[in-house]
């Protein structure tokens, strides 16, 4: 069965155009698949096979009409952080867990648009925050490289699904590192574009300056088609850019010849897992024997990237999270004795335990007497963090580096020690802060699980970093390989 | 270092119940992070302008015309407690 | 007294657009609960703000008017708190970086001296929704319709040293946000509200005593009224030995007393921190020359032109300005009719009488101001007299038409016929033996009843200079 469609957008794409396969034929094998293996892996929250089903065959006519843009009929998943109009959007939160929004995301609008067909909402750490999928109330994903480890996070249920095969694509946000991560861990491509890119209306904000969706696929090319519907000027965003649509495919097959790509020392230190470097360092030789150079950068703040990412996400979030009070929507204590019981009691309940310490820490760096030496503290050191990149981006095009310290972990590993997961970002964070694009796509394996290579470019390159991740792909196959779970 | 009695103000301030049994490790684990934050002492920053945004761009304004009309209805389908279109809570004192 | 009161006013100043300051639900009042409250005035999960243009464009003309500073690049923070009315669990508002930086606004004291009230900042904010108390037993309805509505606070310096002059500043705003357009500035829909910071202490020092705030008065009387209480209460407090706490107290005007509000369970911590949804506004020179362009004549400027140029009072000067349309009704009155102080009792006297017998708004005036200008004309070229120019004005009011219409059809045009007159005063005269004598023993005063009883048989329209000349010649004559 698994073979009888292609895999990739691309082929999905010209498969429907030849009429070689419907839409309808198509969502309800990925259907079936959800159905019989989701069990195990507990990628998504909801799945909607009606509604699915229906929207394929609106596609298949639109089709039929002579209406059908590159996308019309694919399948793709949602990560449960978009909102959805008529259909649950829990945030992997027991706060969410009954909430029906009334909107779409503009994401969700223009992949709807598009005539993509959504599968279902994929698992998450709980509002984002996390780095295993672990923090999920509806319970962790799995990686389908080893059922015993994790899948990264936050944006783990679109890696593990899209990974399995369970979906060709699915849409993410990276806000540490949640696009990044997970894709290294599942051996897959994802890409958080540029901050402003994607428009952030109706993504359940974790932390407004850093929140960015990005798609997440087997490859760059798919990347690539995915960002040209879902990026683009929205006037509901303030923080949303106003650039012109650009095509993220035009560029993909362009030369590598005189790329210059930045190493950082502060990546590629000693602290760095050996195993991991080696597969560096055999992906760094593949983009050299296409023309690229490489040279050594230094990006010296970035070293403080963890403890600034970590007060600016918390304080945004204490701020964000305050909209989740029992009130309007949302999970309500019983029985509330007085209106701070309500509070206390709803939140408490509503919340786990990893959105409550993000919320406390937020908390106490913005009060009175700590907002100077964390929260204005933490904004220097961002700006600070910006500056070297863009003293690096005057000497080089891009920046390459791991994604992720070590490959996947084993469940549970570092539940109960905070400070050991938020070490899993200590790559990724800077980016977010800097608010630049930066991919992940799969470069090597270590004891069967993937490792991921990371590709940092300056603000609004993604055709760039896309054209590098395409001919890297041309050249290696890592992103082929197909999991055992899904084999 | 924070401990249990700091703790509990800060949850207050969140309105965040926080129950006996969670406290001890609670203010362990809170304690630990700010220590990896304190990091950030290790850089002079005393002439460094905070950075609130990556791209520096400036607000964009919205035309003053009425867009949205009554979605009441709509809007209350999940709300916990609703009568005669207001929101329900225990008393609020003034 | 040794005692001196320091009083600084917060002012809050709702905003006059169609659509909320983040959102594009409309600000219009008094709809039926949460009717108004759109999924980002509600704070729903993944909206986001956007800032309503108008309301910064109104933020600058206020700013120009009390000649402030405009900032290039301001920023809109998150003031942190947790209550029903506050969907987000936060109001967005500005706090280091306000919009209108140091302004001052001329107030005129009782004794007619001027003086100048600094305004410290007034800066953009959303307002909350309410909470309603009566119809459940136990709990509290919360509707968010006000949500979201766009406020300029103004915040005074503590230049005020009475409750009277707390009402003199506070009225003063009040004209000229009405004026510019800033505000509808209803204070029965809460569009124009203040808070009043009041402290007192000791003549002749210059240390600043304890102050409390008394939220949430929307009304002129209410001001004065809260503001004297306090007064007295601090006095009391610091004359038996007491101390002042530093507290928020609430007017009850039943009992016409301040009392502290409930205390909050916590001390507050806003938490204020710049908007990560929002980024700042930045004001260019663009803004500034529209801004420019768009602030009309301020009423101070107005009151200085009309005593000059114009010779008014000062008292008829403010009427005239009080309104806006009142100001532009009354200039072109000038421009038409040549007659400042004509034209200013005119206004001040039949039109506003008329407006006040109709009950209308001013703008609702049937008579144009062209229109009436004719008439003054005909004032001013004896074609009517004073009196029958009344008559004329309530024909026009109420059933249209112009003056010389109305003159010529009535027949209203003033009699200026010497011989005319003097014929009716010769039967006058023949007619009241008894009066005649009276005058003639040297009871003057009976010379108003042959005015009179002359100007009822010319049914008003002689002449009354002439009338008065040649009735006292004709009464000398046959002395």
């Amino acid at each position: 069965m698994a073979n009888e469609f292609p895999l990739t957008l691309a082929g999905l794409s010209a498969g429907l155009q030849k009429r070689e396969f419907s839409s309808a034929e198509l969502t309800s094998h990925y259907l079936d698949k959800i159905a019989a293996r989701d069990g195990q892996l507990n990628s998504f929250i909801s799945v909607f096979p009606e509604h699915a089903s229906t929207m394929a065959l609106a596609a298949d006519q639109a089709r039929a009409a002579g209406r059908a843009g590159p996308l019309m009929g694919i399948p793709y998943a949602n990560k449960d952080i978009f909102c959805t109009e008529g259909f649950r959007t829990t945030c992997a939160s027991k706060m969410l867990d009954t909430f029906v929004a009334p909107y779409n995301a503009t994401v969700v609008e223009k992949l709807h648009a598009a005539g993509m067909v959504m599968l279902g909402k994929t698992n998450m750490d709980e509002f984002a925050m996390g780095s295993s999928n672990e923090t999920s109330y509806y319970g962790p994903t799995r990686n389908p490289w080893n059922l015993g480890y994790v899948p990264g996070g936050s944006s783990g249920g679109s890696a593990a699904a899209v990974a399995a095969r369970l979906t060709p694509v699915a849409t993410g946000t990276d806000t540490g590192g949640s696009i990044r991560l997970p894709s290294a861990f599942c051996g897959i491509s994802g890409i958080k574009p540029t901050y402003g890119r994607v428009s952030r209306y109706g993504m359940i904000a974790f932390a407004s300056s850093l929140d960015q969706g990005g798609p997440m696929a087997l490859n760059a090319e798919d990347l690539g088609l995915m960002l040209n519907v879902m990026s683009g000027f929205d006037h509901r965003d303030s923080t949303s850019a106003e650039r012109t649509d650009e095509d993220f495919c035009a560029a993909l097959n362009f030369d590598l010849t005189g790329l210059k790509i930045g190493l950082p020392t502060e990546f590629f230190d000693e602290s760095l897992n050996s195993t991991i470097g080696s597969c560096l360092t055999e992906a760094l030789d593949c983009l050299r024997r296409q023309g690229a150079e490489c040279r050594e950068i230094s990006l010296p703040s970035t070293r403080y990237a963890i403890p600034a990412y970590y007060i600016i996400s918390s304080a945004e979030c204490s701020s964000n999270l305050s909209r989740f009070d029992g009130v309007r929507f949302g999970h309500r204590c019983d029985a509330p004795r007085d209106l701070m019981d309500l509070y206390v009691r709803s939140r408490a309940e509503g919340f786990g335990a990893e959105v409550k310490r993000r919320i406390l820490v937020g908390t106490y760096a913005l009060s009175t007497g700590y907002y100077d030496a964390y929260y204005a503290k933490a904004q220097k050191l961002r700006r600070l963090i910006k500056n070297d990149f863009q003293r690096a981006f005057e000497e080089v095009d891009v920046i390459a580096g791991p994604t992720a310290p070590s490959t996947a972990f084993p469940l549970g590993q570092r539940v109960e020690d905070p400070i050991q997961m938020y070490l899993s970002d200590v790559y990724t964070t800077a980016v977010n802060l800097a608010g630049l694009p930066a991919l992940s796509v799969p470069a090597g394996s270590v004891q069967g699980l993937p490792v991921g290579l990371q590709l940092i470019g300056n603000y609004f390159r993604e055709a760039r970093l896309l054209n590098i991740a395409h001919r890297f792909q041309h050249e290696t196959d890592w992103h082929l390989r197909v999991p055992p779970f899904a084999a | 270092m924070l401990d249990e009695a700091e703790v509990q103000v800060i949850a207050r301030l969140a309105r965040i119940g926080i129950n006996d049994d969670e406290s001890p490790t609670l203010t362990l684990q809170l304690s630990r992070i700010l220590a990896l934050v304190a990091e950030m002492n290790k850089v002079d920053t005393e002439r460094v302008e905070p950075l609130a945004h990556p791209l520096e761009l400036v607000a964009r304004r919205r035309p003053d015309v009425v867009t949205e009309t009554d979605q009441r209805a709509t809007m209350q389908q999940t709300a916990p407690a609703t009568h005669d279109g207001y929101y329900l809570v225990p008393r609020v004192i003034e | 007294m040794t005692w001196e009161p320091v009083i600084g006013l917060e002012i809050h100043v709702q905003l006059a657009t169609s659509s909320k300051i983040f959102s594009g639900a409309p600000t219009t009042y008094g709809a039926p609960p949460n009717t108004q409250a759109c999924a980002v005035d509600l704070g729903l999960p993944g909206v986001l703000p956007v800032v309503n243009g108008r309301a910064i464009e109104l933020a600058i003309l206020f700013g120009l008017a009390i000649e402030a500073e405009i900032a290039p690049y301001s920023v809109f923070a998150r003031k942190n708190y947790f209550y029903p009315d506050l969907p987000k669990g936060y109001q967005i508002s500005q706090y280091e970086m306000p919009i209108v930086g140091l302004g001052r606004f001329e107030i005129r004291l009782a004794n007619g001296q001027r003086k100048f009230i600094r305004v410290r900042r007034a800066h953009l904010e959303e307002d909350a929704g309410k909470s309603v108390h009566d119809a459940y037993p136990g709990l509290s309805g919360i509707d968010l319709n006000r949500t979201g509505t766009p406020l300029l606070e103004v915040v005074s310096e503590p230049d005020l040293a009475s409750a009277a002059e707390a009402v003199t500043f506070m009225r003063g705003m009040h004209a000229l946000v009405k004026f510019l357009g800033v505000s509808d500035g209803n204070m029965q829909e809460g569009s124009f509200r203040c808070d009043a910071n009041v402290s007192i202490r000791r003549r002749g020092t210059n240390i600043l005593g304890t102050r409390t705030e008394i939220k949430n008065l929307n009304s002129f009387r209410f001001v004065e009224r809260a503001i004297n209480y306090e007064i007295e209460r601090q006095t009391e407090v610091l004359e038996t030995g007491g101390k002042i706490t530093q507290e928020t107290r609430l007017y009850d005007p039943d009992k016409d007393e301040t009392r502290p509000m409930r205390s909050k369970e916590d001390a507050h911590d806003y938490r204020y921190f710049p908007d990560p949804d929002l980024l700042p506004i930045v004001i260019t020179e663009a803004d500034l020359v529209a801004a420019r362009a768009a602030l009309p004549e301020l009423p101070a400027q107005k009151i200085a032109r009309y005593l000059t140029e114009y010779a008014l009072n000062q008292d008829d000067a403010e009427a005239l300005i009080s309104e806006r349309g009142i100001a532009a009704y009354f200039e072109t009155l000038v421009m038409e009719s040549g007659d400042p102080r004509l034209a200013a009792n005119w206004v001040t006297g039949e039109v506003f009488a008329a407006v006040n017998r109709a009950r209308i708004e001013f703008s609702r005036v049937p008579v144009s101001a062209r229109e009436l200008a004719k008439l003054l004309v005909r004032i001013g070229d004896n074609t009517v007299s004073r009196s029958i120019a009344k008559q004329v004005f309530e024909a026009m009011w109420s059933e249209g038409g112009t003056a010389d219409q109305i003159i010529a059809d009535r027949g209203l045009k003033q009699v200026t016929d010497d011989g005319e007159i003097s014929a009716l005063i010769n039967s006058v005269i023949a007619e009241s033996p008894e009066q005649v004598a009276q005058f003639r023993a040297g009871k003057e005063k009976v010379f108003s009843y042959f005015v009179g009883q002359i100007m009822k048989k010319s049914k008003g329209k002689a002449s009354p200079q002439q009338v008065n000349t040649l009735l006292l010649e004709k009464l000398n004559e046959q002395t």
